[in-house]
């Protein structure tokens, strides 16, 4: 495959945004998008964790392929990620523990957030080089970041107004997604000239 | 992974402790993963534009959930307390990629429709929640009723999500034309944001459910409260 850089970058960022377009790490979209300040944090240590892994599934993935052993794939993928996320939280934990401190729990819940794992996935069926592995991944958890900040700030908002008992709640945070995905939709248009 | 509290859930509702007496029963209806935990979201969001493949992700997952459940069931006393995360990680992994041969050898359309959604069953929370907290303390045939039980429910609401999504953004059922040829499918539920949608729409539906069955039984508790002194009160004056 020979896409050019910008093209994977916009793809991944925009066209098909790995939240609203594609559905990935909808659980913690869903779940950690009701204050701005807990959004940026868990969106930039995911996108530290998600270029991290990206990277390191893309040596392992050529190990695997020139031992002939690709059934491994999952399980190594996985057990990447959850090591990057351990040394996530040592890393964070030496150089600022009042960081440590406020992130809490969110940060070993990563390892079962599917968009982190979806990377590694996409680019290996994707058949992308390391630059673009790396682009893709940076990409990707940019536009997760993105997403899951927009929300938080939209529920922000909608906290203070009046809305009906039935639909607070989880079922307000799928309508308000809905819309923001319909202007991701928007974006559409320009995957077609790539 | 080494840390012994239990793990959060991560969507925004913490499931309620399992109550029921029936394992199986608890998980299709009850404590339905979807409509009542809102859990596993993704497959549920992404796989649901058709009747087809919301059934073949359904039973790919109830498959995955049975035989974690059972094998981690099997070694629940054998594994120290601080990697059991880890180990759980390994065992659902390897179930995963056991269905993903399975449905690439059954069906390779259908192994194409769900594209990577079938090696994400791994990062699906309810199959670790239902391990950390069901099939860890509980015997072996429970815990394989549990995952039968919850995975056919999350094969339940996928089904009632891919239904309305399929009528709906392309007018047929299965594969089958519902309406005659004037009809004008209304692609956007087929789209992302139709996803969205309608998951909203099914959640009000089974919220007023519930608050309607609450309200009846607290009426009925209202009305036994009224009904005793009254009748304490008549013994009082005979």
């Amino acid at each position: 495959m020979n896409e050019s850089l910008t093209h994977i970058f916009l793809d991944a960022f925009l066209i098909n945004n790995f939240v609203l377009c594609v559905f990935l790490g909808m659980c913690s979209f869903l779940g950690l998008s009701s204050k701005f300040t807990t959004a940026w944090r868990m969106g930039v240590s995911v996108m530290f964790v998600i270029t991290v892994s990206g990277v390191l599934s893309y040596g392992i993935n050529t190990l695997l392929v020139t031992l002939h052993a690709e059934y491994l794939r999952l399980i190594t993928f996985i057990i990447i990620i959850a090591a990057t996320v351990q040394l996530t939280e040592m890393f964070i934990k030496k150089v600022s523990p009042s960081l440590f401190r406020e992130l809490g729990v969110y940060l070993p819940l990563i390892t079962t957030n599917c968009a982190v794992l979806a990377v590694p996935l996409f680019q290996t069926a994707r058949g992308y080089n390391l630059l673009q592995s790396t682009v893709f991944a940076i990409a990707a958890s940019g536009g997760y970041a993105s997403a899951l900040v927009l929300l938080s700030l939209v529920r922000e908002r909608v906290d203070l107004s009046d809305i009906p008992n039935l639909v607070k709640g989880t079922a307000l945070t799928l309508v308000l997604a809905s819309v923001l995905s319909l202007a991701f939709m928007g974006f559409a248009g320009m995957g077609s000239g790539g | 992974m080494s840390d012994p509290q239990p793990i959060p859930s991560c969507c925004g509702t913490a499931p309620p402790a399992p109550g029921g007496s029936n394992p199986f029963v608890n998980g299709l209806w009850k404590q339905n993963p979807v409509f009542v935990q809102v859990l596993g979201m993704c497959p549920t969001l992404a796989i649901t534009n058709s009747v087809r493949n919301a059934l073949a992700m359904g039973l790919a997952t109830t498959f995955v959930l049975a035989s974690s459940n059972t094998l981690i069931s099997m070694v629940r006393k054998l594994v120290p307390k601080q990697v059991r995360i880890a180990t759980y990680i390994a065992i659902i992994a390897t179930s995963v990629t056991v269905v993903d041969y399975l449905v690439k050898a059954a069906s390779i359309s259908v192994y194409k429709a769900l594209g990577p959604f079938i090696p994400l069953i791994v990062a699906n929370c309810i199959i670790l929640e239902r391990a950390e907290g069901f099939a860890s303390k509980k015997p072996v045939f429970a815990s394989l009723l549990d995952g039968l039980g919850m995975g056919l429910g999350f094969a339940f609401a996928l089904t009632c999500l891919g239904s309305v999504r399929e009528i709906l953004g392309a007018g047929t059922f299965l594969g089958v034309p519902l309406f005659g040829s004037h009809f004008e499918p209304w692609v956007l539920f087929l789209l992302p944001p139709g996803g969205f949608i309608s998951l909203a729409l099914w959640l009000v539906t089974f919220t007023t459910f519930r608050q309607i069955k609450a309200r009846r039984a607290a009426r009925a508790a209202a009305a036994a409260a009224e009904t005793v002194p009254a009748g304490q009160l008549v013994e009082v004056r005979s």
